[in-house]
């Protein structure tokens, strides 16, 4: 077995206006489109990573939040009904997804080792979140990859940024022995937005984008920011960052998944390519791709 | 129809071990005891409705009220999916959630029903309705925690919530699903080994219980932001249901508690509370926080700011109930009186002399009604011109609404019902606009009951409103 492979990384947003905007069989409710910038920014990151062939994604959703410990999806496959409890009008998925458990187990078994508090999904009945599957269906339509879903631990909420970014930065490392000791070839998604102040008002036609902007200047000019950053391959300075980042901007980086990223990808010094930004009910989204295909060596 | 009550509160804990393996821990199992006292209590109260407002169910867009007559689903925690899963099927009352949604609309709340198969339910809920109305028998509704609501915002939920319990005469429960500190492990336990995670968050967690034993609800409110900074992970739903809660029971301080269970779940501090509303006679307010009635919040961030400061300003400026005027509109008066007047507080001041109603035999003749708020003189839907007479948009529904509201007002204080309606005429100032709107709400109200209409197109009324109508009742049995 040759060595594993981070094939890209990506941060990716999950609002579910953008699976609503779509109109997939998969979703209930129908749109007349909306937020096409961001929804053409998947697009172009599909078609970038269409000539790379990998074998599962890897992905950590903020929307499971779990309090005890980091979990990982930990069944074969899920299929049920996702509907998202704060936009409800907008999202109402038939979802049916397979998990890579091997590669789950091994992540997970990696993350014990090194002394961090995780756990298997095992039970069945479980709903898998809509953060998690709106990312899963705009970055791979046809659901023919495996993932495995990593949940959002909350330690920013108990502890502090900082201490979030220590176990952040832990797991990512983590996973990547994970990956590369598999013999796999993985993309690697953080499902999250930038800033994340959203309005509190909702226009008669969601979708009407007339209606649609940043919150607030502030958060444009940190969004900008860490966006620079990504694209002139500092991402260290986007880890540095982070705490005045989460705090000012109420980015949802707060989740963990940013850091787990970058963390993931050894911390790129080469430029991400921006394939898409846009503004979702106010907040703040970035459809990003490291190509470590064109940076990193596959030992085999 | 008797007079709608709030009967009793309940304070329970969110996680699910009560449910799943309450014998795991002695602690778990004392929980569980205290759930089930609470539903013999709420049994032997004949109370006909519960409200729940969980914690674990955040929103973003306002307020959300579950409106599904019959959710069903399986429930699995997010953290405790090892424990099992909960299946559940709730009776939901449907017309007491739209109702509310309505009111809180009246109060300036964003508010919305929500009724999708498959939504789902949140463990808070789940774990309080499993429980404490196991047999499904007493009909429910759940209301979520903004994100983004405070103070202010979460007391006109309950006030709105209230208004709606005395309109329909309910016995109603009112629940809170939360924690006291909910700082839980970070890792692992073992089930024996569960404690407070900390001696400060069980001091903390004791103060609290004191307050409530000693009925001070509305100290341990106004104490919330504090509690939160206390003993409370900062998550996005802050130690807000104490602020709906001592609001659904007027905010006092002199209530009867009684602490029946308090122990840790996985180190957060869960508690079974009951707070009966009957006064102890004792515990004044030590000091208050500002009371409000309506919410003139930040709502409009879709709207242009001019608009947005225009509505506010002219709202603000109707808001106080001493102020005789309406924004630079017409002077305001008290309604006149002689034979036959009817007359009401609960129906927005006239702009002239004349009264609400004046009875004539067995007529009642209403005078034009618009759709002011009683109080505030504030416009549902908002004004249709800024006091420099630039337009500005409006929700006529809303309005409509509103109208609806105020006649049903006047009509019940003559003693009569809106089933004895007999004739409306309606004045709008822009038919070709707010027809259709119109027509929606009367088809879901007097639409139902049957009177006669006619509909004309006006060039203004005296207040910046777009709707007025003149109606006739029966009163004959």
């Amino acid at each position: 077995m040759g060595k594993g492979q981070i094939v890209a990384g990506c941060i990716a947003p999950h609002p579910p206006h953008l699976v609503y905007a779509e109109n997939p069989p998969q979703n209930e409710p129908v749109a007349e489109g909306g937020w096409e910038q961001l929804r053409w920014g998947y697009e172009r990151l599909r078609a970038s990573l269409s000539e790379h062939d990998y074998d599962a994604i890897v992905l950590l959703s903020p929307h499971w939040q779990t309090y005890v410990g980091t979990h990982f999806l930990g069944l074969p496959n899920f299929e049920g009904l996702s509907v998202d409890p704060i936009f409800p009008n907008l999202f109402r998925y038939h979802y049916d997804m397979n998990v890579d458990v091997e590669l789950a187990q091994a992540i997970h078994d990696e993350a014990a080792k090194a002394g961090l508090p995780v756990k298997m999904m095992e039970n069945p009945d479980f709903r898998v979140d809509y953060g998690t599957i709106t990312t899963g269906h705009l970055f791979n339509p046809d659901w023919d990859k495996p993932l495995v879903v990593i949940s959002s631990n909350r330690s920013t909420s108990y502890y502090s940024v900082e201490v979030m970014q220590e176990i952040m930065i832990e797991l990512g490392k983590v996973t990547r022995k994970a990956i590369e000791a598999s013999g796999k070839k993985v993309v690697v998604l953080a499902s999250n937005s930038l800033s994340h102040r959203h309005f509190t008002t909702e226009s008669d036609v969601p979708e009407d984008m007339s209606k649609e902007h940043i919150t607030s200047h502030a958060m444009h000019l940190w969004d900008m920011r860490m966006i620079d950053y990504m694209r002139s391959g500092q991402a260290q300075r986007i880890l540095d960052e982070m705490p005045e980042f989460t705090e000012q901007a109420i980015a949802e980086s707060d989740g963990g998944g940013l850091s787990w990223l970058l963390s993931t990808l050894d911390v790129p010094d080469y430029p991400a390519i921006l394939h898409g930004y846009g503004t979702i009910i106010g907040t703040g989204n970035a459809v990003v791709e490291w190509p470590c295909y064109a940076h990193e060596v596959n030992e085999e | 129809m008797s007079q709608g009550e709030v009967v009793a509160s309940f304070v329970v804990p969110v996680h699910p071990h009560t449910v799943l393996t309450p014998d795991q821990n002695p602690g778990w199992r004392r929980l569980r005891d205290a759930f089930d006292d609470a539903a013999q209590t709420i049994q032997d109260l004949d109370a006909d409705l519960l409200i729940i407002y969980s914690t674990t169910w955040p929103s973003i867009i306002g307020h959300q009220i579950q409106a599904d007559p019959n959710p069903e689903w399986v429930m699995v925690d997010h953290d405790f999916h090892d424990l099992g899963s909960i299946p559940y099927s709730f009776n939901i009352d449907a017309d007491f959630a739209h109702a509310w949604n309505e009111a809180n609309e009246q109060r300036g709340l964003q508010s919305r029903c929500v009724n999708y198969k498959g939504f789902p339910i949140d463990v808070g809920s789940v774990v309080a309705l499993t429980l404490l109305n196991p047999d499904n028998k007493i009909p429910a509704v759940i209301v979520s925690s903004n994100m983004y609501a405070n103070r202010s915002e979460t007391t006109v939920l309950a006030k709105s919530c209230l208004d709606v319990i005395k309109a329909q005469g309910r016995r109603a429960v009112a629940i809170t699903a939360m924690s006291l500190s909910n700082r839980m492990f970070t890792d692992f336990i073992n089930p024996e080994d569960d404690k407070i995670h900390s001696l400060k968050d069980d001091e903390w967690n004791r103060k609290i219980l004191e307050f409530l034993e000693q009925g001070r609800l509305e100290d341990v409110g106004q104490l919330s932001r504090t509690i939160h900074r206390q003993i409370r992970v900062q998550k996005v739903v802050a130690f807000k249901p104490m602020w709906w809660l001592s609001a659904m029971n007027g905010n006092r301080n002199d209530l009867t508690g009684h602490i029946m269970a308090y122990e840790a779940i996985h180190g957060a501090g869960g508690a079974v509370v009951h707070i009966d509303p009957t006064s102890t006679g004792v515990g004044d307010k030590e000091y208050d926080e500002d009371d409000v009635e309506y919410f003139h919040g930040e709502r409009g961030v879709l709207e242009g700011v001019g608009e947005v400061d225009a509505v506010q300003k002219q709202e603000l400026e109707a808001t106080n109930e001493d102020d005789n005027t309406l924004g630079g509109g017409p002077a305001l008066w008290d309604p006149t009186e002689a034979e036959g007047s009817v007359n009401t507080d609960a129906a927005p001041k006239p702009v002239g002399a004349y009264p609400h109603a004046r009875k004539v035999g067995d007529m009642l003749f209403l005078s034009g009604v618009g759709p002011r708020q009683p109080g505030t003189n504030a416009i549902p839907g908002g004004p249709i011109h800024d006091e420099n007479g630039e337009p500005l948009d409006y929700d006529i529904k809303a309005q409509t609404h509103a109208v609806v509201n105020n006649v049903r007002r006047i009509v019940e204080e003559a003693g009569a019902t809106m089933d004895q309606v007999v004739d409306v005429t309606t004045f709008l100032v822009d038919m070709k606009r707010d027809f259709a709107g119109y027509n929606e709400v009367w088809a879901e109200t007097l639409g139902k009951v049957g009177p006669t209409r006619t509909t004309l197109a006006i060039d203004a009324l005296p207040t910046p409103i777009a709707v007025e109508m003149k109606v006739i009742v029966h009163l004959a049995e």
